[in-house]
This record gives structure tokens, C-alpha cells and sequence, in this order.
């Protein structure tokens, strides 16, 4: 299954201990040619039993967000809480580069394993924690889960109804992807400084942190105006604009962008508009090199009140057109049937079928993050099974035999 | 303070607004030499008015030079500082390189090995190739509000969410195409679509749909195996505190928290598969509790118990009250003339054990020409002088 085909990571290794909130790490690394290696629990790790499933049949081997976020790994089965596990492990971070994993920190302390004790055996090893808070600070043994990340990590408090609660993402958790994400670009970061200094390092990954990340425009206000900014545009200097709207079948998203934006994005709309006889004399009229914070809420109403008509006489997939057509700075709100339907993604190939032959079949996955003309990242093989790969790295790598395999197996080791 | 993590590597950036600025961000807050290319007579985003942190705290660290790079002489001096540079990156609709002479073709011929990074909405080919955008619409595009709010209301904003999604992967595009460049000595082209990098972080759902034919909807604050599971209202104006129980276990530590230890036995909450039953009830019942405290002190009780819980955290709360980001200097103040102090992140979304971070303010613009024009490029004083007299260097 495997093809040989080199990757800008090619030379390099990645032990990947972790759960849900750090698999997409491993995941990048793979897709650029790293060997990544999943480290599972003795009967698989427990992010198997994260939704949805293949044919909605729970099942460890067909776990959807499984498959999505391990490609390009191969798996093996340990138990890391056993002195025979520990050694095992301790002969792998020899030849390792990275060590990626996602325990509550000192847990791998606690077992001998923590970055002083991997340091000794391998001194490159580059140890990427992705945990909750960090791993220092007054909230380091603090729990945290997709919401509570979502809530401290700043990316709610603005977002959703004012009569309602603040929102976050429905489904899988954003917050561990975007952690996920920070620990690759930490993991190539560190590599980098290994090349300078001979030595590797701990990249410390908060998920709180990944979070914040996202937040500029609302921490900024805050910094500067002492703005909070709050649910529904109340609270905000600005006059509230809409930038969700009905159409015929479904919303777009559209807003009139104020200030030195305006009438580079404003003045395609009104003159589409205009076209279909759509756009009224307020409209028509309307000097758009003074809309911005000076412009009244009464103002925007008599803009808004045209352009709501004018979107909800048009189907989604007609409104994307005429914006692609008239250079509008409109997007539909997508559905993930849109995404599969887009013209641009198969123009570009983006979509790529990984074999799953136990399952006898294929799956249509997303392909690389990026269109690099050297080494591009890619899929090179489908998500482990449990344990696929233990006789190719303990038999024929380690060259532990087949009876002491027997043994830890009984032992709850492998 | 040693030698930069990226000393050595310069950079030259031709990025505006959010997306490029913050990709280039990491390479400065990290030592790279970063040069940014702007004009006086065509400020770009990132030298708007009003001036605010916003705009000047993705430019942290970097340097500035103005140049009119429509003059042929300008877009010359353009080249010849390409030819001693490592990366050049642009976040332009996609094509206007090209137009403006400077496509990864014509600088691979002035400098074989240089790595060049594009990021625009939908990348560099295909149908939509050179569509205008911007990170609020094309969340909406890539799925993202579809799958957010009430499932008995439209969809919900999440702002420019994909804007910070697309730098971390053009981050980790630059970083390994260094490597790349250090192992093989060859330079590359990274096409970055905004679009495409997106849809990673929806590829469980995009599965979801490919096998099963489901498309995703909105589930408000619910997960489908945990309750309580929400943001509730705390005392306070507008303050929420979000809380998330999975376990019985975690559920009998809840009701001992909240002071009512016999509603862990009560047949409408004593299972898991009771309580998403009777969510309503039990959200409405959690309210009544939280809304007696403060967000902090629901946090703390709960953090205390073993549950994972959080203030629903403001711009104040995230700058002035964290002690985790004060512990962590998530937020680093830095001062720009003329505006005084603000705070900023750093480019890098991590702490490194053996490299101290250090952050240095956004330029002035044009602060550098002299250092750049002079310096790197090596041109006398006179001609340097006549270049500024007739608008090149503008």
C-alpha cells in the first residue's frame, strides 16, 4: 500500500502518543513525509470511539474522525504504563525525532518518560505537549474539553443570539485542531533550531492558547477602546450590519465592508443589483467613499432593505455565480454537499480516494493543506488498524522475537 | 539573548490584511528578517487609518520599506533584494504577481533556491483562481457557519475564523519547505489556498458526508454524549461560565458541587441517556445554581471537583484577568510611536523549552529603507538620494 515517494520530512520520525486533542499534529507531520508512528493503548486508543462511523456502525476500526486525522501513520499497540512498555518506548526514542503526545503534564514524568528522562537517551528528540493550559501555570492540572477550550480560549463571548447562550462549533472539536496544528508548526520549528544548536527540546502547545489565537479582533478592541464586544453587534461602536442572510434555499455571506474596503467591495454588489433593476435611487445614489463608522443605523437600513430582496430572489448556488461573475465578495453558506460539489476543489484535484481495503472500498478524503511544486504533502497510506504494524517495528525493527512477543502480549504490554 | 532561532533567513513580504501578515509574523517574532514592501502612495491594509493595535501587532518585529514597485526601477530594486533573500511571501487575488512581473518563474530565475508562498482564497489555478475574498465569506463557503448556532435558527457568525486557519498551515508549509531546502538545496512554489487548508479541519464531517451522505447541521452547545453540557448564565452582566460533564462520576461530583447530592439519583438526570432526555430541564436547573455565582467562582468550584469548566471569556477577561495567559505572557505590550502601548501575541503558538521569546514593535513606514537600500543592496549615497528625489523610493 505503502509507495516510496519522498517528502519534504522524509528523513525524520514522530513517536505520536496522543488522544483526540493532539492526533492532527501526527497527522501533518505524516502527510509530510514523516514516518509517524501511533503509539496505541493495548486495544486501541479511545479517540476510535469518536464519531461519526463508517455506515454509522460503531466500531473501533471504522471510526470516521479516527481515519480522518491519522493518515500517513503507521500503528502499533503499547502499554507505556508498564516497565516492559517503558523500555520498549525508551528503544524507540533512540532513533526518534519527535515525541508527540497529549497526558495531563508530569504524567509522563511520573513514568520516567518526561523530556529530562527522553533527553538522556536521545539528546535531538523534539517532545511536542499538547495539553489543555501548558504546562506551567495555575491552571496546568485543570481539565478542559472542546466547549470550555472554545469559552477560555476567547472564540464565544461575542458569537451567537443576544437571548440565547454564546455559541460554539457543533460536532468535532476546532479548538484541538487548531492546537494540533500549532504542535506541527512547533514540531518544524524546533527541527529547525535543532540544526543551529545540535540539541532537541519541549515545544509546550496550550490548547487555551491555540484558541486565543483567533481572537485579534477581540482582544484588540478591548486593549485599546475598552470595547467587549458582544452577541448580535450590541456593545460594538460600529452601526450593526447584517452579514448572514436568507436567500431562496439556504443563507449567504455577504456584509458592506466600511472604510478604505468600501467601494472596491460595495460598488460590485450595488451595480449587479443595478443590473437585474434590483437597486433603488437610495442605493444607486449612495456615496460609498463615506460609508464606514460614520454612517447612521437608519442609513444601512435603507441599504440593507433592497439587498435582503434582492438575495432572497436568488438560489445560493445563482448568488455564488453572479459574485464570482461581478467580482462580489460573496460567498454561500455552505453545506458539506457544496464543498464535495465545488468546481474550483476537482479543477485543482483536490479530492483524493484512499484504498480501505478491509472495508472494500474507498473513501474520498481531503487532500493536502498545500499545492507545493517539491515533495508535496500528501496521503501516503490509510489509518492504522490496531496494532497493524507491531510485527514490522518490534519483530523486524527492534528484533524482539516472536515467543517474548507472545509473552508481553499475555502481559497486557502490546 | 543568543542568536535568533531564524537568524539569518530574510524574508521579503508583500502581504496585507490578516492572513499573510500573520504567516510572516512567526518568521519575524522568531528573528527571520522580514521585510515588509509597501508604498506611501498606496498604503496597504495594515497602514489604514484609524491606526489601532490591530493592524500593527501582526507586523511585529518586521522591517519596512516604501518603494513603487510600478516604477521599473523600483520593481529592479525589488529583484535584486529577492536575489539575496530566502522567501518571499504574497497574499494578493490570486494572478497579481504575475501581473506585477514578479511570478515564482521570473524569481526562480533570480534566485534558484528561493521559497515562495501565495496565499489567497481559493489558490493560484482552477476556475476561481483570481476571485477576490475575504476570511469572513470564505468561512462561510468552507462549511464552518453551516455547522455553528441553534438548529431552529439560521446560521451563526464566527467572524473571519478560516483567516487564522490558513496562516498556521502556511506556516507549516514555509517551515518544512526550509527543511526541504537545507537537505536538497532546492527552493520551491507553495500554491496556499485558504479554502483547501480549511477544509482539513472539517475532514471528519467531510468523511461523514462521503461515506454516509450526511450533511452535518447545528447542534447549539449540545454533544451528543455529555450533559450538562453548555454555556450558563452566571451573576453578573452578560457573564457566562461554560460546563461540560461527561462521566457519571463527573455528574455525582456536579451535584455535590452544586449542594443538591440527591439529584445524581434522580430518575430524570441518573443516566447519561436521562439526562440528554431531559436536557431542558437539567440546563434549566444548572442556571438556577450558577446564576447565585460568579462566573470565576462557578469555574473554580467546578475546576475544584474535577470537571472541566471555564469562564466564557471576554477581550477584558483575556487580557486582564487570566492569570494563566499573565503566567504564560500570551500577551506581550510593546510601544508604537504614536499610538503608545498595546499588547500582541507572539507569531509562535508555542513556548519552547531552550528559546525565549522577544518581541520587538511594527515598523514605522519606510523606517528601513535607508538600512536596506544602503545596506543590503549596497547603493551609494547619491543615487540613493536621487531614488527618493524622483518617488521610486517613496
Amino acid at each position: 500500500m505503502e509507495e516510496k515517494i519522498e517528502g519534504m520530512l522524509s528523513p525524520y520520525r514522530a513517536l505520536d502518543l496522543t488522544d483526540e486533542k493532539g492526533l492532527l499534529c501526527g497527522k501533518i507531520l505524516g502527510d509530510l513525509g514523516a514516518d509517524v508512528i501511533k503509539i496505541e493503548r493495548p486495544g486501541g486508543d479511545p479517540a476510535r470511539n469518536i464519531g461519526p462511523f463508517y455506515h454509522d456502525e460503531p466500531h473501533p476500526e471504522k471510526s470516521l474522525f479516527w481515519f480522518a486525522l491519522n493518515t500517513s501513520k503507521r500503528g502499533i499497540t503499547l502499554n507505556i504504563e508498564t516497565a516492559d512498555g517503558q523500555e520498549i518506548f525508551k528503544k524507540l526514542v533512540e532513533t526518534a525525532d519527535f515525541v508527540i503526545e497529549s497526558f495531563p503534564p508530569g504524567y509522563m514524568d511520573r513514568l520516567g518518560l518526561g523530556y529530562s528522562a527522553l533527553e538522556k537517551i536521545n539528546p535531538g528528540v523534539i517532545m511536542v505537549s499538547i495539553t489543555p493550559f501548558g504546562q506551567t501555570g495555575p491552571y496546568k492540572d485543570w481539565k478542559t474539553s472542546d466547549i470550555v477550550a472554545w469559552a477560555m480560549g476567547g472564540e464565544m463571548a461575542p458569537y451567537g443570539d443576544p437571548d440565547r447562550p454564546p455559541i460554539h462549533f457543533s460536532h468535532h472539536s476546532q479548538a484541538y485542531l487548531n492546537a494540533g496544528a500549532d504542535g506541527a508548526q512547533g514540531a518544524l520549528t524546533a527541527l529547525y533550531h535543532r540544526w543551529t544548536t545540535g540539541k532537541g527540546q519541549q515545544v509546550d502547545v496550550s490548547i487555551q492558547e491555540a484558541v486565543v489565537q483567533c481572537t485579534e479582533h477581540i482582544t484588540a478592541p478591548w486593549d485599546m477602546q475598552k470595547i467587549i464586544q458582544k452577541r448580535g453587534g450590541e456593545g460594538s461602536l460600529r452601526p450593526r450590519l447584517t452579514q448572514l442572510w436568507p436567500c431562496k434555499d439556504g443563507y449567504v455571506s455577504w456584509f458592506f465592508w466600511g472604510g478604505g474596503m468600501s467601494v472596491r467591495t460595495n460598488v460590485p454588489l450595488v451595480k449587479w443589483m443595478e443590473s437585474e433593476g434590483m437597486a433603488d435611487d437610495f442605493l444607486k445614489n449612495f456615496d460609498w467613499s463615506k460609508f464606514g463608522f460614520g454612517t447612521t443605523q437608519e442609513e444601512i437600513e435603507r441599504i440593507e432593505a433592497p439587498t435582503a430582496k434582492f438575495f432572497m430572489s436568488h438560489t445560493k448556488a445563482e448568488l455564488f455565480e453572479g459574485a464570482l461573475k461581478h467580482g462580489v465578495q460573496l460567498y454561500p453558506v455552505a453545506t458539506h454537499a457544496d464543498t464535495l460539489d465545488s468546481p474550483q476543489l476537482a479543477a485543482r484535484k483536490f479530492w483524493v480516494e484512499v484504498e480501505h481495503p478491509e472495508l472494500g472500498t474507498s473513501i474520498t478524503y481531503p487532500g493536502a493543506f498545500a499545492n507545493a511544486s517539491e515533495a508535496p504533502p500528501r496521503i501516503s497510506r490509510r489509518a492504522p488498524l490496531i496494532g497493524e504494524h507491531n510485527e514490522e517495528i518490534y519483530e523486524k525493527e527492534l528484533g524482539i522475537s516472536k515467543e517474548k512477543l507472545l509473552i508481553l502480549k499475555q502481559a497486557g504490554v502490546i | 539573548m543568543g542568536e535568533k532561532l531564524l537568524e539569518g533567513v530574510r524574508v521579503v513580504d508583500f502581504t496585507w490584511h490578516l492572513t499573510g501578515p500573520l504567516t510572516t509574523k512567526h518568521l519575524s517574532d522568531l528573528g527571520a528578517e522580514v521585510i515588509i514592501v509597501e508604498s506611501r502612495r498606496r498604503p496597504g491594509w495594515a497602514r489604514g487609518a484609524p491606526r489601532t493595535s490591530s493592524t500593527d501587532q501582526f507586523c511585529t518585529g518586521k522591517l519596512s520599506i516604501t518603494l513603487n514597485t510600478r516604477d521599473p526601477r523600483g520593481l529592479e530594486l525589488v529583484k535584486r533584494l529577492i536575489a539575496k533573500s530566502d522567501i518571499v511571501v504574497e497574499n494578493f487575488a490570486g494572478g497579481a504577481m504575475k501581473r506585477m512581473g514578479l511570478s515564482y518563474e521570473v524569481l526562480k530565475e533570480i534566485k534558484p533556491d528561493i521559497i515562495m508562498l501565495s496565499s489567497s482564497m481559493q489558490g493560484q489555478t482552477g476556475p476561481y483562481y483570481n476571485h477576490p475574498g475575504s476570511g469572513h465569506k470564505l468561512t462561510a463557503l468552507a462549511g464552518f457557519n453551516n455547522i455553528l448556532g441553534w438548529p431552529d435558527r439560521q446560521p451563526g457568525w464566527i467572524a473571519a475564523y478560516t483567516d487564522f486557519i490558513a496562516p498556521r498551515y502556511n506556516i507549516i508549509a514555509i517551515m518544512a519547505a526550509l527543511e526541504y531546502r537545507r537537505r536538497t538545496g532546492k527552493g520551491q512554489y507553495l500554491d496556499m489556498s485558504q479554502y483547501e487548508a480549511s477544509i482539513q479541519f472539517m475532514a471528519p464531517l467531510i468523511l461523514d458526508y462521503t461515506v454516509n451522505r450526511r450533511i452535518a447541521g447545528r447542534m447549539g452547545n449540545q454533544c451528543p454524549y455529555a450533559a450538562p453540557h453548555n454555556a450558563y448564565r452566571c451573576q453578573g452582566e452578560d457573564r457566562w461560565c461554560a460546563i461540560a460533564v461527561f462521566t457519571d462520576q463527573e455528574w455525582e461530583s456536579f451535584c455535590k458541587t452544586i449542594g443538591n447530592p440527591a439529584l445524581a439519583k434522580d430518575p430524570r438526570f441518573a443516566t447519561l441517556q436521562a439526562r440528554k432526555k431531559n436536557e431542558e430541564e437539567l440546563d434549566r436547573l444548572v442556571t438556577e445554581w450558577t446564576i447565585r455565582h460568579s462566573a470565576e467562582e462557578v469555574m473554580n468550584m467546578m475546576q475544584a471537583a474535577g470537571i472541566a469548566a471555564g469562564v466564557v471569556e471576554t477581550g477584558e477577561d483575556l487580557l486582564d484577568k487570566d492569570p494563566q495567559y499573565k503566567h504564560r505572557q500570551t500577551f506581550r505590550e510593546v510601544e508604537y510611536p504614536g499610538i503608545g502601548k498595546y499588547r500582541s501575541q507572539v507569531g509562535a503558538h508555542f513556548l519552547l523549552s531552550k528559546y525565549p521569546y522577544e518581541l520587538k514593535r511594527a515598523p514605522l513606514l519606510g523606517e528601513h529603507n535607508e538600512y536596506v537600500f544602503k545596506g543590503i543592496l549596497g547603493i551609494p549615497d547619491d543615487e540613493f538620494d536621487k531614488l527618493v528625489k524622483e518617488g521610486v523610493i517613496d
